[in-house]
């Protein structure tokens, strides 16, 4: 019998992350997510410019490759072409979707455009070694910070949850983590709604996952998910940041 | 014979555009295109296709790119600094061999430059435009009619090569009015096994890619694009010849350019200068066998621009240099006089062909 399988929208395409890398486990949920809501025959996937740049590769479902914080455009016109039967999500990292991409990210929000947002956030730049990303923390020492984030030279990390849920736009905003089970299954609950929403036409759900990088933070994995708990959470509160529907019911 | 109709040259493509199929229009504010945005606008609610105006030329751009991989007709229009943003996206519509139409009404430049008509993006077009190996069939139209022609043929010839068409029309073509006969054949749309559709289960997953990090795979890649731009050099170059059978002076003129120079031709014809032009309707591919033909012959070109002379280096490849092509041109959002080119011409007679 078996207990414990591969879920269909992963393909069999060896991944080619670091040890101890997350972006294994949010590929997984987003996938389990896919099989369990039968959408994989309509779903189109947007992959970033970043370290999920060939995350074409992993899924099953039809994928695109944007260019560098363009998904949520790609999304936009992949959505518009067939909206009844296009499920479309974007999967981006901190520097895609908050540095590069941000005029997307928010417009798309402001739009309400009705896409899953899934959104890596490991205050890093992994793919090019390890630069500081718009979510750096203050002191954080990177490649590109070296004495660590000087807020008064090179300014704050944005919360883009925080500065999302001030838009009318967004239907659905909430920012989770997976460095232990209970987030994880917290984490793919937040997935699963975000993708729901589409489904039932309620507009533009974006779930940011707090996400480590032991390679670049120079930590080892376990060491790394504790920096998670220790250093991110307090800048990077976990919750929900805007619910519309919930809210409606609520009222 | 279809009745018609007066309309502005921005209309004319608008409107040709949604007889040619397509459904779904991105674009951003900027002078002199707006008319077909707001053409647009008006139109895509009433038959079911999508106008969205987007926050930015990269956006528009994108979204055209979004729905390009899933295989409709889709398209874009701006004027010059915005075609510069553009750019990226045309870059990777280009890597991921994906069809579409995009529109340049060109005004002055460099920077924001002016917003007067202008043919000075032609290197930008004609010689890829953005970063990477590649190439864009480059339509100039010379008339409303041709907006709207042009426009269907676009369309017919990115989907056959898998590549973006670009018209590339100025200030003045956009903006004057004519009458239009919009009774087109639109041809069958090639079949898209490759576009991302959704699997719908019944197929492998098809990926829109431009990304390629073995560095002998990514050369395959351009390669294989190559022999396709290859063909399309071999088989869609066009242009009309005016008045070339006997003539000594060859200009060479797109756009108003080329309807500014009929007038001067005409003029110089009458004082006995033989003289004719060659009409360039694609600029890439660059019609070179009329030509080469002409430079047999001929004793002198003459390259009449809006520029500050980019097509005139086309002009001196096709005739290898056997023959002096001088340049009479305006910049800026200046636009050559008949006077003038009727001056240029005078000149290249007695000059007999000596630059």
């Amino acid at each position: 019998m078996v207990v414990f399988d591969k879920p269909h929208a992963l393909t069999d395409a060896p991944m080619h992350y670091c040890p101890g890398c997350l972006h294994g486990i949010v590929h997984r949920l987003v996938a389990e997510v896919i099989d369990e809501l039968g959408i994989e025959g309509r779903t189109i996937g947007i992959a970033p410019v970043g370290c999920s740049v060939m995350a074409y590769n992993y899924f099953n479902c039809d994928m695109i490759e944007a260019a560098h914080g363009r998904a949520p455009a790609v999304a936009t016109g992949v959505k518009r072409s067939d909206p009844e039967n296009n499920i479309v999500f974007t999967y981006q990292g901190d520097g895609d979707l908050a540095s590069i991409g941000m005029a997307e990210t928010v417009h798309s929000a402001a739009r309400n455009e009705n896409i899953t947002v899934i959104f890596i956030n490991n205050a890093i730049y992994g793919m090019t070694g390890g630069q500081m990303a718009p979510t750096s923390l203050p002191g954080q020492v990177t490649q590109t910070s070296p004495y660590g984030r000087d807020v008064n030279h090179c300014g704050y990390p944005i919360r883009v949850c925080e500065m999302l849920s001030e838009l009318d736009g967004p239907e659905y905003l909430e920012r989770v983590t997976v460095n232990n089970v209970k987030n994880i299954k917290n984490a793919k609950k937040a997935i699963k709604k975000a993708f729901q929403n589409q489904i039932d036409g309620k507009g533009f759900s974006l779930v940011e996952v707090v996400s480590s990088c032991p390679t670049n933070w120079g930590m080892t994995p376990i060491d790394a998910l504790k920096w998670i708990d220790d250093n991110m959470l307090p800048y990077y509160p976990l919750g929900v940041y805007k619910d519309r529907s919930a809210k409606k019911e609520e009222a | 014979m279809a009745d018609k109709v007066l309309m502005k040259g921005n209309e004319a493509i608008a409107e040709a555009a949604i007889l040619a199929g397509c459904k779904h229009y991105f674009g951003y504010p900027i002078t002199p295109q707006t008319e077909i945005a707001a053409y647009m606008a008006k139109k895509m609610p009433k038959i079911g296709g999508c106008f969205l105006q987007a926050e930015s030329e990269i956006a528009a751009i994108n979204m055209v790119y979004g729905v390009a991989s899933t295989g409709k007709r889709v398209m874009t229009s701006s004027s010059s600094p915005g075609i510069s943003l553009k750019g990226e996206g045309l870059s990777y519509m280009a890597g991921s061999d994906l069809p579409c139409l995009v529109v340049n009404v060109q005004r002055g430049g460099p920077g924001l430059g002016g917003i007067q008509p202008s043919q000075s993006d032609y290197f930008q077009a004609t010689k890829g435009g953005a970063h990477g190996d590649f190439r864009m069939i480059v339509l100039a139209p010379a008339s409303v009619q041709e907006m709207a022609q042009l426009t269907v043929k676009g369309f017919e010839l990115a989907d056959k090569y898998r590549m973006t068409s670009m018209i590339l029309a100025d200030g003045t073509m956009g903006q004057m009015m004519e009458p239009v006969e919009l009774d087109f054949e639109v041809k069958e749309r090639p079949e898209t096994p490759w576009a991302t559709t959704g699997t719908k289960m019944e197929r492998e997953h098809n990926i829109v890619n431009s990304l390629s990090l073995v560095a002998e795979e990514l050369e395959k890649l351009n390669f294989e694009r190559f022999e396709r731009y290859k063909a399309v050099e071999e088989n869609e170059a066009m242009y009309e010849e005016y008045m070339t059978e006997d003539a000594d002076i060859i200009v060479a003129a797109f756009g108003i350019a080329s309807r500014v120079s009929k007038n001067a031709i005409n003029e110089a014809r009458k004082q006995g200068i033989k003289v004719g032009l060659i009409r360039p309707i694609t600029l890439w591919p660059f019609p070179k066998a009329p030509f080469e033909k002409a430079a047999l012959t001929a004793k002198a070109f003459i390259s009449v621009e809006l520029s500050m002379g980019q097509m005139i280096e086309d002009v001196k490849l096709a005739t290898g240099c056997k023959v002096p092509v001088t340049l009479c041109n305006r910049a800026g959002g200046m636009i050559p006089t008949p006077e003038q080119v009727l001056g240029a011409i005078i000149e290249a007679e007695k000059n007999g062909g000596a630059e």
